[in-house]
């Protein structure tokens, strides 16, 4: 067979919180065995190709019962990449279907590429000749997608510490490798056993600690990223705060600097959303205030949905325009603010400057925002808003991590048992590119520019 | 007047460690072979260190050994102390390095040379490459003779617009007073070779008799019989030493003072050197807190009592090196020989090259060694006897070869140069062979010699030795995967007591005994049934075998999943171009290298795995429209 086991989470979130995991490859049914538990007698092992199967899947480690699912199997060579596929439905929602993509990942596929289940299509023969080019196309805009969201990521805490951790074990294989590399120096110079088995250890612990945190959703926070601008003292805060009088608000409020960004979490329909309040968007001389403003672009750039705040007792005005110009090709809501004062307002007089769908709202007084709660909803449902993107994101960097855990810790293993360096090495090298897949690094050159800036050699 | 001078099938410009090994492979595989050198003296000549060997170096040198080459051979003919290095830090990172005697050196591949059938070595100033369209034709001296070839191999090292530096004084020269070739590289740039100015430098030499060698710690070589070559063996050689003293406070002040005075800070020096290998005053202003540094005194051969002060390479002024120098421990009335120098010269981007390391835009031109941005013999050597090998086969009408990444060092280094380019002298490291524990130095011959065979390089004599030597290995392997012990064996428990082993409870092989970390090959050795002389190098090859079969397995799955990759052919007339969905950035890298393979394309650095996506699905698409007979992007059904 010519290619590995993959798994990914196939659809957009759909109605009521369903959604599909899809595996395949060759190892697919035997790895949904791992994990699902059939209602009735018959293992999925001896299931008729294209029949549904009701189930739980069950984390494999702890034997729990994560989500009652309908799975599917297609057997090669009918399914949708030729391969063996399996997909399981779940419908317990967004957290569900995320531990179960983790339990089909533990279990032993791979996570799937961006575009990879088309690709196997195509090289399997499953798409005809004409379609290449869109398959090509699909390859290059999901992988485009989830460019943009490991970019975005990478000053949120969970790239920071990706980089991190990857800086630490460089530093273990730069000492490894100078060590190596050139015999003439002292090697104790570079790294005694002790040390090694310290900084290997000590690496584990960090990394072990980090993903306990994420478990408890302390430091990672995932779900719909919808921003909320507009200029100063159009109401961004009013509408926040009503919000969250209508929904109780999942987690606390983020402290932060003067003039940063508030960030809460919301569940509308069942859909995490993290709802962000910037700092109002327009040209100001004081530099506090300007470095609120590119805070702002910025979370704009890397929002899902944009609610766009505009003032009915004004109107549009200059400032109104540079943010309608900046959200031009975001997905966008506009709330039409304040019509406790004026009133009724024009709505197709809005749509028609904003190029948007307009609601008239009142954060005040809590008009409207049933809508804005509904029209949230149904661009989710639609497709428009891909809400699984960001959890497969943190999915992978969790198995990233998990992966580079797992071989330090056989390199440790190593170490203990007194294999010699260049074995450990092997270990050590594997956990660093298990995080450089994330970012695209090569390890070579890291290895070697760290030894050259840290260390004195040659002849 | 220019006449024409004689035909050939290969003509090799240089007779360095690159130019010797392409012109005897080219002449050992039956073609009529000329070697250019620019001086008679100036063969196999080490112009920096008296020694060969060394991590990855030493991996090379036998790799060339096992495919039929040269520098393994002579080098432990003319040895005067060899060592193991990296004793206790795995099987994958042992490696040898001997001193050489420079002049005994020097004269062995002189004879090698001139008693090679096919192979004419000349003395003679290249100054023109022949080109015809895309072709190589031939070459021409600077005395006008015209030599035509198919196949130029241009292993020139650092002579092509070789300028040396020594402080204020610079001129133009190639190494160790050799001339230089100016022209030549004006040639190569004006027929649109893309050349870089690489530099790099050599420390002084000092004389014996001026040596306070009580003052310094004494380096012996090993006692053990050690050899480069598969073939070498009962050779009587002497076991010299090296010294080892530090450079201390005084010498840096003496650095620290006379900074204005180096071409490599005031700018005069333009080409970039290696971080590797950096001059004494780069350590000195670098790390600027270290006390001191390691000073090595290495003989340059049993005929002269000149010696080589590793560690001090610089082309600070000659007053100020003799300075620093007699502030060091034992080197206190030193007396200079020869200063050391920096040399600057003009490399080829090796990107240029195919694997084959010919030439992409000019048939039948290749080339090797440090002139393709290279450092060390070793590399050298590795790049020539490929050169050489492909030269042959261009001539002969045979497929050209080429070595993986997972088969050899030399697959290493010629990948990383074509591939990714360097910008730096490259040298070779045990770090870059991600699968290093398969390519040991120990185990080159099982690796290459079949291929070497296949090649044609390959001698019956070595053949049959290299034959004897797996069987053997595997016979072992059998024995002691076959043979087992049970725990009623007083003997066996006795020894686990004593090692620190748990007490065995079944029945279990020696293979699974041998895997205990705390067991060793000599302690099991006594318990065997059946009692086999089997030599040390077997036993070696065993021993690593079995104990470390897990990380051996687990670099062979690391393989599989590349070769997979490299299995996959790009065909020769791909336009990138034309493929919707490629970004320029990979499209420009991806026409300038020309990978062969998916897997070297996924090496490129500005190809994302998106693009090898992208690429993969276009040649299928292309495949199938091919098969189909319909032109590109036809409909299938």
């Amino acid at each position: 067979m010519e290619f590995d086991t993959i798994a990914a989470i196939s659809t957009p979130l759909g109605e009521g919180g369903i959604g599909i995991v899809r595996i395949s490859g060759p190892d697919a049914v035997k790895i949904a065995k791992k994990i699902f538990k059939p209602k009735g007698r018959e293992s999925i092992g001896e299931v008729k190709s294209h029949t549904l199967t009701l189930g739980y899947v069950v984390c494999p480690n702890t034997g729990e019962v994560i989500d009652e699912v309908l799975l599917s199997v297609m057997k090669s060579p009918r399914s949708y990449t030729r391969e063996d596929v399996v997909e399981i439905n779940c419908h317990g929602g967004m957290m569900p279907l995320k531990r179960t993509l983790e339990a089909v990942l533990d279990a032993g596929a791979r996570l799937a590429e961006p575009g990879e289940f088309t690709k196997r299509a195509f090289l399997n023969g499953r798409i005809d000749l004409a379609q290449a080019e869109a398959v090509i196309d699909i390859i290059r805009a999901k992988t485009d997608e989830s460019l943009k969201v490991a970019v975005g990521n990478l000053e949120g805490s969970l790239s920071k510490e990706i980089k991190k951790f990857m800086d630490g074990i460089t530093d273990i294989l730069a000492r490894i490798e100078a060590n190596i590399d050139f015999p003439e120096e002292d090697p104790e110079a570079f790294i005694t056993k002790n040390e090694l088995e310290e900084m290997i250890l000590k690496m584990m612990k960090e990394i072990e600690g980090f993903l306990q945190e994420a478990g408890k959703g302390k430091i990672l926070r995932e779900g719909l990223k919808a921003v909320i601008a507009g200029k100063p003292n159009v109401g961004k805060s009013s509408l926040l705060n009503a919000l969250l009088k209508e929904k109780r608000a999942i987690v606390t409020e983020i402290p932060g600097t003067t003039r940063d960004i508030i960030e809460e979490m919301l569940n509308i329909g069942g859909i995490p959303v993290r709802i962000i309040d910037t700092a109002g968007i327009r040209k100001s001389r004081d530099k506090v205030e300007r470095i609120g403003v590119r805070r702002s672009e910025k979370s704009i750039e890397e929002a899902d949905l944009v609610l766009l705040v505009l003032d009915a007792t004004t109107g549009i005005e200059r400032e109104d325009e540079i943010i309608i110009e900046k959200v031009k090709n975001k997905e966008c809501i506009v709330l039409i603010n304040k019509i406790d004062i004026t009133g009724k307002v024009n709505i197709p007089y809005y749509e028609k400057i904003t190029g948007k769908e307009c609601i008239a709202i009142s954060a005040k007084k809590g008009i409207g925002l049933r809508e804005v709660e509904g029209k949230i909803r149904e661009r989710v449902f639609e497709g428009k808003i891909n809400t699984t993107r960001p959890l497969i994101t943190r999915v992978r960097h969790e198995q990233a991590l998990k992966k580079a855990l797992k071989s330090l810790g056989e390199g440790l293993a190593a170490c203990r048992d007194n294999l010699p360096l260049d074995v450990v090495a092997i270990d050590i090298r594997e956990a660093w590119e298990a995080l450089g897949e994330i970012t695209g690094d090569k390890v070579d050159e890291e290895i070697l520019n760290r030894i050259f800036e840290e260390f004195c050699i040659g002849k | 007047m220019p006449f024409s001078a004689g035909k050939y099938d290969v003509i090799v410009i240089g007779a360095g460690h690159a130019g010797i090994e392409a012109a005897l492979a080219a002449a050992r595989l039956g073609c009529k072979t000329l070697c250019l050198t620019v001086s008679m003296e100036a063969v196999a000549l080490m112009p920096c260190n008296p020694a060969i060997g060394g991590p990855g170096k030493s991996h090379l040198v036998r790799e060339v050994d096992a495919l039929g080459g040269q520098m393994a051979i002579s080098a432990d003919r003319t040895c005067i102390q060899i060592r193991m290095l990296n004793t206790g830090k795995g099987p994958a990172v042992r490696a040898l390095r001997c001193q050489s005697d420079k002049k005994l050196y020097q004269a062995e591949m002189l004879k090698i040379l001139q008693h090679q059938k096919n192979l004419h070595l000349k003395q003679a100033l290249v100054e023109e490459i022949i080109f015809k369209g895309c072709r190589v034709e031939g070459v021409m001296t600077q005395t006008g003779a015209i030599y035509w070839a198919p196949v130029v191999i241009l292993a020139s090292g650092t002579y092509l617009g070789g300028r040396v530096i020594i402080g204020d004084v610079n001129y133009s020269s190639g190494p160790s007073g050799f001339f230089p070739a100016n022209k030549l590289p004006q040639q190569l740039k004006a027929h649109g070779i893309k050349m870089v100015r690489f530099k790099t430098g050599t420390p002084a030499r000092v004389d014996k008799n001026t040596v306070d060698f009580s003052a310094m710690i004494e380096q012996k070589g090993d006692d053990e019989e050690l050899y480069f070559s598969f073939m070498s063996e009962n050779l009587k050689r002497p076991n010299v030493s090296c010294w080892l003293t530090y450079t201390n406070e005084k010498t840096h002040k003496i650095i620290r003072d006379n900074l204005h005075r180096s071409p490599l800070f005031s700018g005069v020096i333009k080409g970039v050197g290696p971080r590797y290998c950096p001059s004494i005053e780069d350590k000195v202003v670098r790390f600027a807190d270290k006390e001191s540094h390691q000073v090595f005194l290495e003989p340059e051969g049993l005929g002269t009592t000149e010696m080589y002060v590793q560690g001090m390479s610089t082309s600070l002024p000659e007053d100020v090196q003799l300075e620093m120098l007699r502030s060091i421990k034992g080197l206190e009335r030193v007396e200079i020989v020869r200063p050391g120098y920096a040399i600057e010269y003009d490399c080829l981007v090796p990107t240029q090259l195919y694997p084959t390391l010919e030439h992409k835009e000019i048939e039948g031109f290749f080339s090797a060694g440090q002139v393709n941005g290279t450092s060390g013999y070793e590399e050298a050597a590795a790049q020539g006897i490929v050169a050489g090998i492909n030269g042959a086969r261009k001539v002969l009408g045979e497929e050209p070869v080429t070595f993986m990444r997972s088969e050899a060092y030399i697959g290493v280094l010629i990948d990383d140069l074509v591939t990714k380019g360097t910008n730096e002298p490259y040298r070779i490291l045990t770090s870059r062979a991600e699968y290093r524990l398969l390519l040991r130095q120990d185990n080159a011959d099982l690796r290459l010699t079949e291929k070497g065979r296949k090649i044609g390089l390959v001698s019956d004599e070595r053949y049959e030795k290299f034959l004897k030597r797996k069987k053997m290995i595997e016979e072992e392997l059998e024995r002691l995967r076959n043979y087992r012990v049970k725990p009623s064996n007083k003997k066996v428990q006795e020894l686990l007591i004593r090692k620190g082993s748990a007490p065995i409870k079944n029945s279990i092989t020696f293979a699974e005994l041998l895997k205990r970390p705390e067991l060793d090959y000599r302690d099991i050795e006594e318990l065997l049934p059946d009692e086999r002389a089997v030599p040390k190098d077997v036993l070696e090859q065993v021993w690593i075998e079995l104990k470390y079969e897990g990380y051996i397995k687990k670099q062979l799955v690391q393989v599989e999943k590349f070769k997979k990759m490299e299995d996959r052919k790009i065909p020769e007339n791909i336009s990138y171009k034309e493929i919707k969905g490629l970004r320029t950035e990979a499209v420009q890298k991806l026409e300038e290298i020309k990978p062969k393979t998916l897997g070297q394309a996924s090496r490129i650095s500005g190809v994302s795995p998106a693009d090898i996506s992208v690429i993969m699905i276009y040649l299928e698409q292309k495949r199938r429209s091919d098969k189909k007979g319909v032109p590109n992007g036809g409909k299938e059904a």
